[in-house]
C-alpha cells in the first residue's frame, strides 16, 4: 500500500515534469532539424539552423546580445537604487517605511500592462524622447528595483544592528560603515535581487513593447513580431529555436553541477 | 566630546528611492486617472465611463451583451480556470517535495523553476510549436480557450509552487505530530493543521496567478493566433489604436480590481510577504 502511494506520487511529479519539460526538448530536438517548419516533419540532421543564429550579419544573435546589455544594465541600477532604498527603508520611521513599502508592492502586484501604459503615458505626457532608451530603461527599472527591495529587507531584519553602531563607534565615518559592515552582511540579498532583475528585464515584453524606441529590438519583441507580422522568413524563427536549445543546455549543465555540489556538501558534512 | 553634525542617518537613503516610486509609480497611475476622465481638450467628462459601458449603444442593460463584457468575462473564466488548476497542480508538487525524504529537495525544486530562466516568449513559442505539431493549434474556439489556459497554466506554474512550498517546508512538525498523538488519521491532520498553516503560501501564489492570466495577453495572442482576446488584450487595443482615454478607464476599472483582489488576499499586511517570485531561491 505504501509503495503504491510512493509510486503514484512520484509519477506525479514526473508528469509534471514532463509537462514542463516537453515543449522545451520538443523545440530543442527541432534546432537540429533540416526543415525550419515544424509541420514538415523531420527532414535530416543539420548544425543549419545554429550556423544561421551566430553569424553576426543576422539579426538574431545582435537582439540577443542587446537584450542582454540591457539587462544588464537595468539589473545593475535596479539594484543600487533598490539596495540603498531597502537599507533607507528599513531604517525609515514606521509610518514612512509602512507607506514606502505598500508603493513599492504596487508594481509587483499591477498588471504588467497597465504598468507600462501608465509610465507609457507619463512619457507622452512630459514628451520624453524614447530614441534615448531612457524610458525604456526606467520603465524596467520600475519593475525590477521592487524586488530588489524586496529580496534586500529580510537580510536586513537579520542582520546584528550593533555592528553598525559599533564600528560608528570606533570612529568610521558612515559611509565607511555602510560599506565594510551593511553591505557585506546583505550581500546575499543584494545578488538574489541582482539576478531576480535580469531575469525580470529579460522576460519583459510589455514595457519594453510600450517605452523602446522603434528601432530597438528585444529577444521579447522581435519574436512576438515574427508572429504577429508572419512576413518574415521562418529562418529567423529556427534560429530562435537553436537559441532556446542553448539555453535549455545550460540549465541541465547548471542543475546537473548543483545536484553534484550539494551531493559532494552532503557528504563532506558526512566525514 | 560634541558632535559639531548630527549624525548621517540611514534613514535619509530612502530619499533617491522615494522620489523615485513618486515619481515614476504614483505619478502615472494619476495620469490613468486623468485620462480616464478628460476629453481630449483635457475637459473633465465622463464620455468614456459611458463608452464603457454603453459601448453598444443599447443603453445600460446592453453592457452586458457587448464586446466589452464578453472579454472581461472570457477573461475572467480563463483566469479562474488556470488559477485552479495551477493550485491542483502545485499544491501537491510542493507539498511532496517538502514532505519527501531526499537530501537535496532544493535541487528537485530547482527543476521546477529553471525553466523560467528561459525567456518567456521562447517558451511560449516552444508551446506553440508543439501544439502546431499536434494539431491543435487555432483549430477551434475551444480549442483556443483550452489552449490559453494551457498557456497560462505552463508560464505561471513556478509562480504557485515556490510560495506554496516556502510555507508547507516552515511548519514546525510537532504540530503534526501533537495532531497524530491526539488520534487523527493523517488525513485530518492534513486538513486541520498543514492545509490552514500553508494558507498564506496559497494566496501569495493566488494572487501570482490570478491577475497575470487576466492580463498576459502575450500568451493569449500567441497560442491562439490572436482569436482569443482578454482584459490585458483589451487595453492594449485601445493603445495601439490611439484610443487613450478608452484604455485608460479599463486600465483603471483593473487596477480597482488588483488592488481589492489584493487587499483580499492580504498583500498588503508586511508580515505576509511570502516570497514571490522566489526571491530567496537564488
Amino acid at each position: 500500500m505504501v509503495k503504491v502511494k510512493s509510486i503514484l506520487k512520484w509519477a506525479f511529479i514526473g508528469l509534471i515534469l514532463l509537462f514542463i519539460y516537453f515543449p522545451i526538448i520538443f523545440l530543442t530536438i527541432n534546432s537540429f532539424n533540416a526543415s525550419d517548419m515544424i509541420q514538415s516533419g523531420w527532414m535530416g540532421f543539420s548544425w543549419e539552423h545554429y550556423a544561421y543564429f551566430f553569424n553576426f550579419e543576422n539579426e538574431p544573435l545582435r537582439v540577443v546580445l542587446q537584450t542582454i546589455l540591457l539587462a544588464l544594465i537595468v539589473a545593475f541600477l535596479s539594484t543600487v537604487l533598490g539596495t540603498v532604498g531597502a537599507i533607507g527603508i528599513f531604517y525609515s520611521k514606521k509610518r514612512a517605511s509602512g507607506m514606502l513599502s505598500a508603493v513599492n508592492r504596487i508594481p509587483v502586484i499591477n498588471a504588467e500592462v497597465v504598468t507600462a501604459i501608465s509610465f507609457a503615458l507619463f512619457v507622452s505626457f512630459f514628451s520624453i524622447d524614447k530614441s534615448t532608451y531612457v524610458p525604456l530603461v526606467l520603465g524596467q527599472m520600475i519593475l525590477c528595483t521592487p524586488f530588489v527591495v524586496l529580496s534586500v529587507i529580510p537580510k536586513l531584519r537579520q542582520m546584528d544592528n550593533n555592528l553598525y553602531e559599533a564600528a560608528l563607534d570606533l570612529g568610521a565615518s558612515p559611509a565607511k560603515a555602510l560599506f565594510t559592515v551593511i553591505i557585506p552582511q546583505i550581500l546575499p540579498g543584494i545578488i538574489a535581487g541582482f539576478l531576480l532583475s535580469v531575469t525580470l528585464s529579460l522576460d519583459d515584453y510589455v514595457i519594453a513593447a510600450y517605452t523602446k524606441p522603434d528601432s530597438f529590438k528585444t529577444i521579447s519583441t522581435h519574436i512576438y513580431g515574427l508572429d504577429k507580422n508572419n512576413v518574415i522568413g521562418p529562418q529567423i524563427k529556427a534560429a530562435y529555436w537553436a537559441f532556446t536549445a542553448i539555453i535549455f543546455f545550460i540549465i541541465v549543465a547548471v542543475v546537473i553541477a548543483a545536484n553534484v555540489l550539494s551531493y559532494k556538501n552532503a557528504r563532506s558534512k558526512k566525514k | 566630546m560634541t558632535k559639531a553634525k548630527p549624525r548621517f542617518s540611514r534613514k535619509l537613503l530612502a530619499i533617491p528611492y522615494g522620489l523615485f516610486l513618486a515619481v515614476f509609480v504614483v505619478i502615472p497611475l494619476f495620469i490613468i486617472i486623468y485620462y480616464a476622465f478628460t476629453d481630449d481638450a483635457g475637459k473633465f467628462t465622463f464620455e468614456y465611463v459611458r463608452v464603457f459601458f454603453n459601448e453598444s449603444g443599447k443603453g445600460f442593460w446592453g453592457f452586458f451583451t457587448s464586446y466589452n463584457f464578453k472579454t472581461i468575462m472570457q477573461s475572467l473564466f480563463i483566469s479562474l480556470m488556470s488559477t485552479v488548476i495551477c493550485l491542483l497542480i502545485a499544491y501537491p508538487v510542493a507539498y511532496i517535495i517538502a514532505k519527501c525524504k531526499l537530501k537535496n529537495k532544493s535541487v528537485l525544486l530547482l527543476l521546477f523553476i529553471v525553466p523560467m530562466w528561459v525567456n518567456f516568449v521562447l517558451r511560449i513559442n516552444a508551446l506553440k510549436e508543439l501544439f502546431v505539431w499536434i494539431g491543435i493549434y487555432n483549430k477551434s474556439d475551444t480549442w483556443n480557450i483550452v489552449n490559453t489556459i494551457i498557456g497560462m497554466v505552463y508560464d505561471f506554474l513556478p509562480f504557485m509552487i515556490l510560495p506554496i512550498y516556502t510555507t508547507i517546508i516552515k511548519i514546525d512538525k510537532s504540530y503534526l505530530e501533537a495532531a497524530k498523538d491526539l488520534g487523527a488519521t493523517p488525513a485530518r491532520a492534513f486538513i486541520k493543521v498543514t492545509l490552514p498553516l500553508s494558507k498564506a503560501g496559497i494566496m501569495s501564489g493566488v494572487s501570482m496567478v490570478f491577475l497575470p492570466s487576466m492580463t498576459n495577453y502575450v500568451v493569449s495572442n500567441y497560442l491562439t493566433f490572436r482569436n482569443v482576446k482578454i482584459i490585458g488584450k483589451l487595453i492594449d487595443d485601445y493603445f495601439t489604436g490611439d484610443l487613450w482615454h478608452d484604455g485608460s478607464f479599463i486600465a483603471l476599472v483593473l487596477l480597482l480590481f488588483m488592488f481589492l483582489v489584493t487587499w483580499l488576499t492580504g498583500g498588503f499586511s508586511p508580515d505576509e510577504q511570502t516570497d514571490t517570485r522566489g526571491t530567496s531561491l537564488w
